[in-house]
Formats: C-alpha cells, sequence, structure tokens
C-alpha cells in the first residue's frame, strides 16, 4: 500500500510562467506519499510587520488545502537549518524533519522578497521579489501579501491558489465583504434589506436586491467609491438575484409581478431588460452563468416543486440538471456554476434539511458534500475547489469554507446570521 | 366766596346734631316684625335657587347624554371601522411551498371583498411571505406568487388592479419567530395592509 509518486507539482513548478522568469529554474524532484500533501515550513519573515506576514502567508497556504504548513516551535530547528552568510542551507537536517519545501521571506521597503527551497533538490527552487502595496497591516498590503501567497502555492502546486479573493455575503439586511482568510469584514451597502450579493467579473463592484415601497429593486455598489447606485430599467416588483455575465456588460436576475417570476438580463448601465426563461406563472430565479457564459442554471418550480434547470443565455433549450423521479418531493435550488465548468452544486433537502450536493455536468452523477447542521447557498472559489456556504453547524447560521477535496471546512465569519455568500475572482490588490 | 365758604362747618354741624337727636328717638318703636318675611324670601330665593341647579343640571345632563350619545356613536362607528379594518387586514395562511387558496383563504377574501366593493377609494397592499425553510431567495418569488394569488382572487371579482398593489419579503420578515411547525404555519401568509380610503368605510350593503 505504500507507494510513493513522483510529486506533479515539481514538475509544473518548472513549468510555471513565473519560474521560468527566474534564473534559478531548476525542477525539484520531489519525493512523498501520496496520500498525503507535502509539508511546507514558513519560516520567520524578517523585518518590521514580518510576524503579521508569515502568519498571513502560512494561514493562506494552509487554507488552500494542497499542503501541511509549518510554522510552530519545531519550525526553529528548520530555521537552525537556514544557511547563513552564504553558506547552504541544511538541507538534510530539513529533510530528516519532514519538510519537501521551504519558505523563506523577508520584507523588504515596500515589498517582499521570498525564496522556495527545495528540500529532496538541495537546491533555491524559486526566488523573486514582489512589491507590497500599502503600509503594513493595511487592506491593500494584506491583499498583495495574499497575492503573494496565492505565487507561492503556484510554485509548490502548480496551482495559484485563492487566497486573493473575498467573499460578498448578507447579515442584518446588509451587504458585507470579508477577505478570504476571513480578515477586514467591512459593511459596503447602505440601506436596510439587502440580498443575493453578486460580484463584478473584476471585482470592484456588487449588485444586490434590497425591499423598495413598490417591490424589490436591484442596486449596484461601486467598492473604490462606495457609491451607490439603483440599476434602472427593471420595472417594479419583484427584482431579485441578480447574478453579472462573465463579461461584465449585463446582470441576469429574476423579474417578477403576477403570473410567476422570470430570468431576465439587462444592460449594467440599465436599459430595456430581455425576457430568458419562460416559466409561465411558475417561479425561476437565482441564475448562476457558466463559465463560458453560454448556459444559466438556475431554480425552477416548473415541475410543481423547486428544481435545478439549465437554459441558453437567450432562453433556448432548458433543460432539467437535477434528475427526479414522479413524486419526488425534494427541493433543490441555489445552483452556483464551477469556474471550470465540470460541476453545479446547489442545496438539497436530504431528510428534512437542505446539504450541499454538487452534480457533475457530463455524467450527471451527484455527491452530497455536508451531513452536519443546515447548509445552503453555495458559492464556488475561482479553484473550482472550495466552496462557501451558509451552515448552521455551529448552532448559528454562519459562512463556512469547504474543500471538497479533502472535505476539510473552516468558519469564515465570527458574527451569527451571515448568509448568502458570493465568492469573487483573483482580486487586483487595491480592490 | 369768601360767605359761603364760612357756612360749610356751620351746616354740617347742624346736620351731625339734628341726626343725632333722630337716632335718639328710634328705640321707642317697636321691632320690626321682618323674620317671618326674610325666612320666605330666603326660602324662596333657596327654591329658585335649586330649580335654577336643576334647570342647569338637567341642562348639563342633556348635554352629556346628547355628548355621551354622540361619543357611544362615535365609539360605535369607530368600533364598526375597526371590525372593518380588522377584516380587511386579516392575514391569510398557506401550506407549505404554495400559493394555493384554502376555503378558510378564500372566505377571509370574500369578506375583504364585500368591504372593497363598499368603498370604492378603498386601496389595499398586500405582502407575501414565506417560512424559513425553502430557499431564502426561490422563497421571494413564492412569497410574490402567494400574494399575486390573493390579488387574482380579488381582480377576478370586479375589484380593479389599480386598487391592490403586492410586494414579497419571502422569509425577511417573519411574524413569529420559532423553527416549529406552528412558527411555519404562521409565517405562510399574506398580509392586508391598507394603503387608502381606510378611515371613513361603508359597511358592505349599507
Amino acid at each position: 500500500m505504500r507507494h510513493t509518486r513522483v510529486a506533479g507539482w515539481a514538475l509544473a513548478l518548472a513549468a510555471a510562467p513565473l519560474a521560468a522568469q527566474d534564473t534559478t529554474q531548476v525542477r525539484i524532484g520531489l519525493t512523498y506519499q501520496s496520500a498525503a500533501p507535502p509539508t511546507v515550513v514558513v519560516l520567520p519573515v524578517g523585518g518590521l510587520a514580518g510576524d503579521s506576514a508569515r502568519a498571513i502567508i502560512a494561514r493562506d497556504l494552509e487554507y488552500g488545502d494542497r499542503m501541511r504548513v509549518t510554522t510552530g516551535p519545531g519550525a526553529v530547528a528548520y530555521e537552525a537549518a537556514l544557511g547563513q552568510d552564504g553558506r547552504a542551507p541544511n538541507y538534510p537536517l530539513w529533510q530528516r524533519l519532514g519538510a519537501a519545501g521551504v519558505v523563506h521571506a523577508d520584507l523588504l521597503p515596500n515589498g517582499i522578497r521570498v525564496r522556495l527551497h527545495d528540500v529532496q533538490g538541495q537546491r533555491l527552487a524559486t526566488a523573486r521579489d514582489f512589491a507590497l502595496d500599502g503600509g503594513p497591516l493595511s487592506r491593500e498590503w494584506r491583499m498583495s501579501l495574499h497575492g503573494v501567497a496565492d505565487e507561492i502555492e503556484r510554485w509548490i502546486t502548480g496551482t495559484r491558489g485563492i487566497a486573493q479573493t473575498r467573499v460578498a455575503f448578507v447579515r442584518g439586511g446588509r451587504v458585507y465583504v470579508v477577505d478570504s482568510d476571513g480578515e477586514m469584514e467591512e459593511a459596503v451597502s447602505a440601506g436596510g434589506g439587502a440580498l443575493s450579493p453578486s460580484w463584478h467579473p473584476a471585482g470592484h463592484s456588487l449588485a444586490f436586491s434590497t425591499f423598495g415601497e413598490h417591490g424589490s429593486e436591484l442596486r449596484v455598489v461601486d467598492l473604490r467609491t462606495n457609491r451607490e447606485r439603483r440599476l434602472s430599467g427593471a420595472a417594479r416588483g419583484l427584482n431579485i438575484t441578480p447574478e453579472w455575465t462573465p463579461g461584465g456588460d449585463s446582470i441576469v436576475f429574476a423579474h417578477g409581478r403576477e403570473s410567476g417570476t422570470d430570468l431576465f438580463v439587462v444592460s449594467a448601465e440599465g436599459g430595456e431588460p430581455r425576457r430568458i426563461t419562460v416559466g409561465r406563472g411558475t417561479d425561476n430565479t437565482s441564475p448562476s452563468i457558466s463559465p463560458d457564459g453560454r448556459r444559466i442554471a438556475f431554480t425552477s418550480g416548473r415541475s410543481g416543486h423547486p428544481e435545478v434547470y439549465t437554459v441558453d443565455l437567450d432562453g433556448a433549450n432548458a433543460e432539467l440538471l437535477t434528475p427526479f423521479t414522479i413524486g419526488d418531493q425534494s427541493y433543490r435550488s441555489s445552483p452556483s456554476w464551477s469556474p471550470d465548468g465540470r460541476l453545479v452544486a446547489f442545496q438539497a433537502r436530504v431528510a428534512g434539511r437542505f446539504q450541499i450536493m454538487t452534480i457533475n455536468l457530463r455524467d450527471r452523477s451527484m455527491r452530497q458534500l455536508t451531513s452536519e447542521g443546515v447548509n445552503e447557498d453555495p458559492s464556488w472559489a475561482p479553484d473550482g475547489r472550495h466552496l462557501v456556504f451558509t451552515s448552521s453547524r455551529s448552532g448559528i447560521r454562519q459562512l463556512w469554507v469547504l474543500d471538497v477535496e479533502t472535505g476539510r471546512a473552516r468558519q469564515l465569519t465570527r458574527q451569527g446570521g451571515s448568509r448568502l455568500a458570493a465568492w469573487s475572482r483573483i482580486l487586483p490588490p487595491t480592490s | 366766596m369768601i360767605r359761603t365758604s364760612r357756612l360749610i362747618p356751620v351746616l354740617t354741624l347742624a346736620a351731625v346734631v339734628l341726626g343725632g337727636s333722630a337716632c335718639r328717638r328710634q328705640p321707642e318703636a317697636a321691632p320690626m316684625p321682618e323674620p317671618t318675611v326674610n325666612q320666605d324670601s330666603i326660602d324662596a330665593a333657596n327654591r329658585a335657587r335649586a330649580e335654577a341647579e336643576a334647570r342647569e343640571r338637567a341642562r348639563m345632563d342633556s348635554i352629556n347624554r346628547a355628548n355621551a350619545a354622540a361619543e357611544e356613536a362615535r365609539r360605535a362607528e369607530a368600533a364598526r371601522i375597526a371590525a372593518l379594518r380588522n377584516t380587511l387586514m386579516e392575514a391569510i395562511y398557506f401550506d407549505f411551498d404554495s400559493d394555493g387558496l384554502s376555503a378558510d383563504a378564500r372566505s377571509r377574501l370574500d369578506a375583504k371583498l364585500a368591504i372593497l366593493n363598499a368603498n370604492s377609494g378603498l386601496t389595499l397592499r398586500i405582502a407575501g411571505h414565506a417560512d424559513e425553510r425553502g430557499s431564502d431567495e426561490y422563497n421571494l418569488a413564492l412569497g410574490q406568487r402567494r400574494a399575486a394569488a390573493a390579488k387574482r382572487y380579488l381582480t377576478q371579482r370586479g375589484i380593479a388592479d389599480d386598487r391592490i398593489a403586492i410586494i414579497s419579503y419571502g422569509e425577511e420578515r417573519p411574524a413569529v419567530q420559532g423553527s416549529d411547525e406552528s412558527a411555519w404555519s404562521q409565517n405562510r401568509r399574506d398580509e392586508f395592509e391598507i394603503t387608502g380610503g381606510g378611515d371613513t368605510l361603508r359597511s358592505p350593503g349599507e
């Protein structure tokens, strides 16, 4: 059973474009048990705010769920094994301590110098200086450090991390945004009654719905200016669940008056909405657009109870996605299309409680991902591997992040009543 | 002028002396038998006062009675209007994930319909609500469908479309907190708000 393999990340690392820019174009021959992720040491970071920088990078790598991260007391031994004054690091010692890679960084006046050591290959795998925005511990500084951690993850695993992202959600009628590591939470909408935030693909704005005098209306808040505007064009009545198209020029949303609720699309600048679904008096809500922008997954009650359907952006080829048998009274809703296009996550009632499930678009195979408490409204991270969703597993509604590969879950928010999460794409440091 | 001024003290003195002698003669006269006459007139005065008071009381009583009657009428009118308003605002309830109108919901809507028919200036807003169990977002559409179902019932029976507005709050504004069937069943509802013409209301058939 104990079989070993040469990790794919060694090859991927050499192939990574950023690694190619470096003069140390080496290939890490890393050997580790396939059942266990590699252990990576994050050494103490030199410079003012170095402790914070180290904590942020280490946590980001850990939250990526692709490696074991060590920063504890044992790291002192690793540090002792760091070569000083031009001496080569003590790779054999690192290896004996179980490390596959070592991250060694120092803060510079306006940036950070990062070196990744390949323990098995006994060489410096990658070294690069990164610029850091803003002053130490500022939002911009933290966000650019998240970007550094994401690059380190790419060096190690061949896949970029997702730390440089934020999650929008609703609590107490306001839209909030929090960094992917649960820090820097802030309210970004002014009034009450806000629901269903959706990210502009560039990450600079959020669309959401609020209650007005004559129904619910769509609003857009620009996070750069904190300016909020009503999205004109939508008629009076129910206007909910906005979702930006991948190009960022339009918003798909659900509009209802007195004969059901259907999906419409409207220019993000406003204008006459165009109908997408023809629900004939049924409810059609909660659109999630495929990464290629061609299809929409949505909740529809057209079969008598809520199920997840897909439809072309022009309304053609509507199709039931979640299979059910006659007499099935399940309740499946709130789809989120994975960024790689392969899966749709949704919530389904199992034994009276909502649980998060995925359905594979190729073979329609379904997988239940949660079982503890009530779990609702999933939203994919840009890596297509992590989901954020609302869970009552701690006794009160909070946002949780689940790694679909390992099943590891972590609590993202600390205040109860958080819900309707939307995960951003990879953000620029200053957004 | 000088002589006249000298006369004034003399005349004054004479008057005092004359007056003094007159007083001294009085005691010989018999005491006036006034008491009987006085008692009568006091009684008469008292009677008159009592009568006046009685008249005033009667007048006030009459006013009070009139006021009370008016107040009573006002109260009755207020109670009548309050009863009509209560009938108008009485919520209707739904089954899980359904916008179907139960027999009870229909009878409550019929009562509202009669009042709407009797008061052409009356306008309503119907707010649809859902319990907490469905999807937060889908429940907004469900609430809209519930509000629309009640509106359709009324407009199909002759109420002008523009007299009934609808809105949905989904599961966002529960009437009752709690996570059991009792709370859920009270939260799956349409609420009715009087938005105009509700201060004076004619009763149906008036």
